[in-house]
């Protein structure tokens, strides 16, 4: 089975999510009849690439900015070249900009988000996360088969190392990008809580269900001396500000105590708070998510506990 | 200016989620359906477009007969008319073949703008509006955070890209963006939007999906095993507060 790695980059470094990608792959894809091939546009990682053990690196030269539509034909070119059974991305922003078109091109499925993959007499077995991560689904697809691991899936640190080649071309490709037009990139000025230092904090969810509720997290929250946190539909709903949101679009943070009320544990939360030293759960569904990764946990009503337990620790302090 | 919203009825996120015995499909016993969260979000931004440049928003939405429901919320709210495509026999259908099924009913409007929610709550693709984009020509745009009209046939749009950056992107008609959640507050409809939704027209087609080959086979559904040791804490309210307090002073010491 032949497999061939998009590498995704940013400034000048591999993402990590991409040499996730390839640790996983390397051990499914582990025979003499196997191969993996990578390709990239940013020669910087070339030095990178080659200490990693995989057939070859494809560079592609000329490449200007992104711009989805090229992306597609860099792709659509190298892959009837190469004829992989197998094409891979990780799940980030950017392929979710171009992948999907990729498939419809080609007529190829593109199973996304994928954490387990598992090599099949003509295919993959893939395992993806549904329902927000409360239930798991495994879905059988025949080669060829596009496929994106979300962040975390494999471990980076388990990458084989090796030695690769590199084959660089340029495509010289004549398309016309002209109906999408990207313009530049840029940050939105930061806000002033820095989530990321905070020793503890209290982190609510949409299980708070109405605004005129949010004082009893704040009132936990300053009983407790913690700076406040919270999940993407509240701040979504206005009752915080952006600059409170943890996750994949929010702030990545580590703190002693990461208290989560009212919250599934969506993927993209997760990836925002599991680094945290201590996780505790408050949620009314003992199947949240959140409970995959928490070490203490408490199925119950936030609206009975959450008041109790404010008077309690202001007891405790007084 | 026409604009379609892709909408999907979807589970609560509230909803117990049980598996049935066939390991490949979802009770549908005791689920609350609502529109999917971003395509609400997407509705939203179709109906203040209209509002501001004028046009006509049509909702389309491929699911089984329960989804009329979606449909008529959408129309409550302000959509003008709706393009309902029945799956008779709902089982797990590939997003491409989804794609292609929508497109098939969809093309002969000639659509000026397609919106769709970034990603399905209940599948979680994230991928059908780039590949009907695809298989209509159009432009795309993921991630959107914000539009603007820059004249008859042109829209700006901010998407979210990796680690905190935004890009604006300029895009010609015909486009198909995909929308991200907190990009406007969705309305509600109102008791005059449900007496003349039932007045506006649905047109209903009863799909034959055995046209459509499948790409995938999903072969099971599960609960997911955790990879944590979970202490958990039982008891009364008052007692699992006290214990929780014992636990931050004397586990955790942040108290
Ligand atoms: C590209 C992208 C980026 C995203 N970025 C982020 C991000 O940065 N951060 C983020 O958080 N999300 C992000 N999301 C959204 C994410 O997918 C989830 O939708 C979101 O995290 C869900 O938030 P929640 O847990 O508060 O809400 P829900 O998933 O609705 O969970 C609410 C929880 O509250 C519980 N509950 C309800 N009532 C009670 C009660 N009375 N007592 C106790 N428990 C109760 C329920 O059981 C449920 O588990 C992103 C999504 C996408 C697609
Ligand atoms: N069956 C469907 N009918 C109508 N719209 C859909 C359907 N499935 C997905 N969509 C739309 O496409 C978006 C992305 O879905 P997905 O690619 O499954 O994550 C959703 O948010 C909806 O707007």
């Amino acid at each position: 089975m032949k497999a061939l790695i998009f590498i995704q980059t940013e400034d000048n470094k591999i993402l990590r999510s991409c040499t996730e990608s390839i640790s996983g792959i390397q051990a499914v894809l582990n025979t003499a009849d196997d191969s993996i091939d990578t390709l990239f546009l940013d020669s910087s990682v070339q030095g990178e690439l080659e200490t990693y053990e995989v057939n070859i690196n494809h560079l592609i030269t000329d490449i200007r900015k992104f711009n989805p539509l090229e992306y597609i034909c860099i792709m659509e070119s190298m892959i009837s070249e190469l004829s992989p059974d197998i094409i891979i991305f990780s799940h980030t922003y950017q392929t979710r900009d171009w992948a999907p078109r990729l498939s419809a091109r080609l007529n190829i499925p593109f199973v996304s988000d994928c954490i387990n993959i598992v090599k099949e007499e003509d295919g993959v077995l893939l395992t993806k996360q549904m329902y927000q991560g409360k239930v798991n689904a495994d879905i059988l697809a025949k080669s060829p088969v596009i496929v994106s691991f979300q962040s975390g899936a494999f471990r980076a640190d388990e990458i084989k190392e090796g030695t690769s080649d590199t084959h660089e071309k340029s495509l010289n490709l004549n398309i016309n990008t002209e109906s999408i037009r990207p313009l530049d990139k840029f940050k939105e000025s930061k806000g002033e809580v820095d989530l990321s230092s905070a020793e503890i904090i209290v982190s609510v969810g949409r299980g708070i269900s109405k605004e005129e509720h949010m004082h009893l997290v704040k009132e936990l929250s300053e009983s407790l001396s913690a700076e406040l946190g919270s999940s993407r539909p509240v701040v979504d709903y206005g009752w915080l500000p952006h600059e409170r949101q943890v996750g994949s679009s929010g702030q990545v943070v580590s703190p002693k105590l990461y208290l989560a009320i009212g919250i599934s544990g969506a993927i993209q939360h997760q990836v925002g708070m599991k680094g945290s030293d201590n996780i505790m759960a408050i949620n009314k569904d003992p199947n949240a998510p959140i409970f995959e990764i928490a070490d203490y946990g408490i199925v119950g009503d936030l609206f009975e506990i959450v008041p109790k337990l404010t008077e309690l620790i202001k007891n405790h302090q007084s | 200016m026409k604009i379609c919203v892709l909408i999907k009825q979807v589970p609560d996120k509230d909803s117990k989620i049980r598996i049935n015995s066939d390991s490949k499909t979802i009770d549908s016993t005791n689920i609350t359906n609502i529109i999917n969260e971003s395509d609400n979000y997407a509705l939203e931004e179709a109906l203040l477009l209209k509002e501001k440049h004028g046009g006509e928003v049509v909702v389309c939405t491929f699911g089984n007969e329960s989804s009329n429901g979606i449909i008529k919320t959408a129309l409550a709210k302000g959509a003008d008319r709706g393009i309902f495509i029945i799956n008779t026999k709902p089982h797990y259908i590939d997003i491409l073949n989804v794609a292609k099924i929508i497109t098939d009913n969809i093309k002969s409007e000639k659509f000026d703008i397609i919106l769709s929610g970034l990603q399905s709550d209940d599948s979680g693709n994230c991928q059908l509006g780039l590949l009907i984009a695809e298989m209509l020509n159009t432009s795309h745009a993921s991630l959107v955070m914000s539009t603007e009209m820059i004249d008859d046939s042109t829209i700006k749009v901010k998407q979210e890209l990796e680690s905190g950056w935004f890009q604006w992107t300029e895009l010609n008609f015909p486009t198909s963006l995909t929308i991200q959640s907190g990009i406007n507050t969705p309305r509600y409809a109102a008791l005059r939007g449900i007496m003349m939704a039932k007045n506006k027209p649905v047109e209903k087609i009863e799909l034959d999906i055995s046209g459509y080959t499948p790409f995938l086979s999903l072969e099971k559904l599960y609960i997911p095993s955790k990879s944590k040791e979970t202490q958990f804490i039982n008891g009364a309210p008052e007692e699992i507060a006290s214990t929780i307090v014992n636990i931050l002073a004397n586990e955790i010491k942040v108290l």
